[in-house]
């Protein structure tokens, strides 16, 4: 292996081990962390991992700040800006969603919560995105749906009760795709997800979650 | 009197054209419901009216609020020109009809979770047991502090005044002196009956420096002397008092912090603190 080869396998190493372990309350490395860590050529790097990552159909992505993906090649400048994650780069089977922890209603709100805010310019009242959810879900439920979706970084909210899209949905949701799709919902066939009949008890280690996430 | 009667009519207006601006601006109405040309018509219309400065306040609010509906306005294209825009009315209309089950299956088609990793490794057990090796007991860390005993004595002058408890004069005394040398000093150097702080506490070294602002803080504090300070031309003034001033103030007494860091007696040093 050539000496260069190796500098390039030594700092993937050590690129994935920042991306895969939490280093942060949130996860995700910043720009500048990596900068630090693996030097100027980072994007480089995550590149050469992203590579790796294909096989295992996972992908390193990248979130700009405040959404601005630069509309030609980005500068250093706004990669040390953006944050960084690994995320699956294709996509869960509604089984596969609820093994890592998702029930279908929960999951169900979750999409709606975030189209109607997308809709609605990026903000919406919490009270409207609680009336819309009760006309498919218990009232009981919707309120909770809400605060583990906050709490998860799905949404956020400010003091007048209004939502709006937090990091991780930036993160992992494909905004553009899920409104195309929604809009386009009826020309595709229902795709089968398991069902979930009232008071099933398919709840995956919610806990674990739950004392993770606090 | 028709132009008066024209101000006051061209004021109202101007007056609900900001209110509806303002609602505008808090998202309230749709920035489309203003007619801005109209706006502009009617604020040209009675500029020739105004020559009082709250006239003209009036009207640069107006054109101001204006603005920022454009701007809305422009936003609100801007929006509708991306690819991300839908009709709420519509995308809502899609969401309530569009059963659960095809919601989560459209949902999970554009989800990418992130993949993250919570997991000990080797290295961070081993360096885990170092640290736990040389962690104290909680019953040693945690020890009450007993004090020690120690029986009552008397101390003397010369005791106290090895233990920098005391000074080696009499402190009113050091004070008076360092008074005498304040009326002095201004008599010689000063002007008005005053003289700049720094160049009164200011010393061959640091620590002599330190030592005669330390005094100079008593002096202000009892009464022989007070501090005239200029906050706009950032300058502070010692002035002496003839006989210390002994009444009692009527007014609330103010702290002055004045910092003497290295860094300014160095600048007082090169002549620099003016």
């Amino acid at each position: 292996m050539s000496k260069r080869k190796g500098v390039y396998a030594a700092k993937v190493k050590r690129a994935t081990h920042m991306l895969f372990f939490r280093r942060h309350q949130k996860p995700g490395v910043k720009g500048w962390e990596l900068h630090k860590t693996l030097g100027a050529d980072y994007p480089k790097v995550l590149d050469v991992l992203d590579d790796y990552l294909k096989n295992l159909d996972l992908q390193v992505k990248t979130v700009f700040e405040e959404e601005k993906t630069p509309a030609a090649k980005p500068t250093l400048e706004e990669y040390d800006k953006a944050r960084f994650y690994v995320t699956l780069r294709g996509d869960l089977t509604p089984k596969e969603a609820k093994m890592i922890g998702w029930r279908i209603d929960d999951l169900a709100g979750l999409a709606v919560a975030i189209s109607y805010i997308i809709s609605k310019k990026g903000q919406a009242q919490r009270k409207d995105v609680e009336d819309l959810l009760c006309e498919k879900l218990p009232g009981w439920k919707v309120g909770l749906n809400i605060e583990r979706y906050i709490r998860y970084g799905y949404l956020n909210q400010d003091d007048n009760a209004q939502l709006y899209l937090d990091w991780r949905t930036r993160a992992e949701v494909d905004q553009k795709a899920l409104i195309d799709m929604l809009l386009n919902a009826e020309k595709q066939s229902t795709l089968p997800v398991a069902s979930s009949k009232e008071g099933e008890e398919e709840e995956f280690d919610e806990t674990g979650k739950e004392s993770e996430e606090d | 009197m028709q132009s008066v009667k024209n101000a006051k009519l061209g004021r109202e207006k101007l007056q609900r054209i900001i209110e509806m601006c303002m609602a505008i601006e808090a998202h309230a109405v749709d920035p489309f419901m203003l007619d801005v040309d109209d706006i502009i018509k009617v604020t040209k219309e009675y500029f020739p009216e105004w020559e009082k400065p709250e006239d003209l306040n009036l009207d640069a609010e107006t054109i101001h609020h204006l603005a920022s509906v454009i701007k809305l306005q422009s936003e609100w294209v801007k929006h509708r020109s991306t690819s991300l825009y839908t009709d709420p009315f519509l995308l809502e209309e899609k969401i309530t009809q569009t059963p659960k089950e095809d919601m989560v299956g459209v949902f999970l088609r554009t989800w990418h979770p992130i993949v993250e990793l919570e997991q000990i490794s080797v290295h961070s057990l081993a360096e885990a047991l170092r640290y736990w090796e040389t962690l104290l007991p909680l019953s040693e860390r945690w020890k009450e502090l007993a004090p020690d005993e120690i029986g009552t004595g008397f101390a003397t002058r010369d005791e106290l005044i090895k233990q920098r408890v005391l000074g080696d004069k009499l402190f009113s005394e050091e004070l008076e002196k360092f008074w005498l040398e304040l009326k002095e000093t201004v008599e010689k150097k000063g002007h008005e009956g005053k003289m700049r702080y720094w160049d009164f506490v200011g010393a061959e070294t640091y620590e002599d420096t330190v030592q005669r602002a330390f005094l100079t803080s008593f002096l202000i504090t009892y009464g022989y002397a007070t501090l005239e300070i200029h906050p706009l031309e950032e300058l502070t003034f010692i002035k002496p008092f003839e006989k210390p001033q002994t009444r009692i103030r009527t007014e609330q007494a103010v702290s002055v912090p004045i910092a003497v860091t290295y860094d300014d007696w160095q600048k007082w040093r090169r002549g620099e603190m003016d």
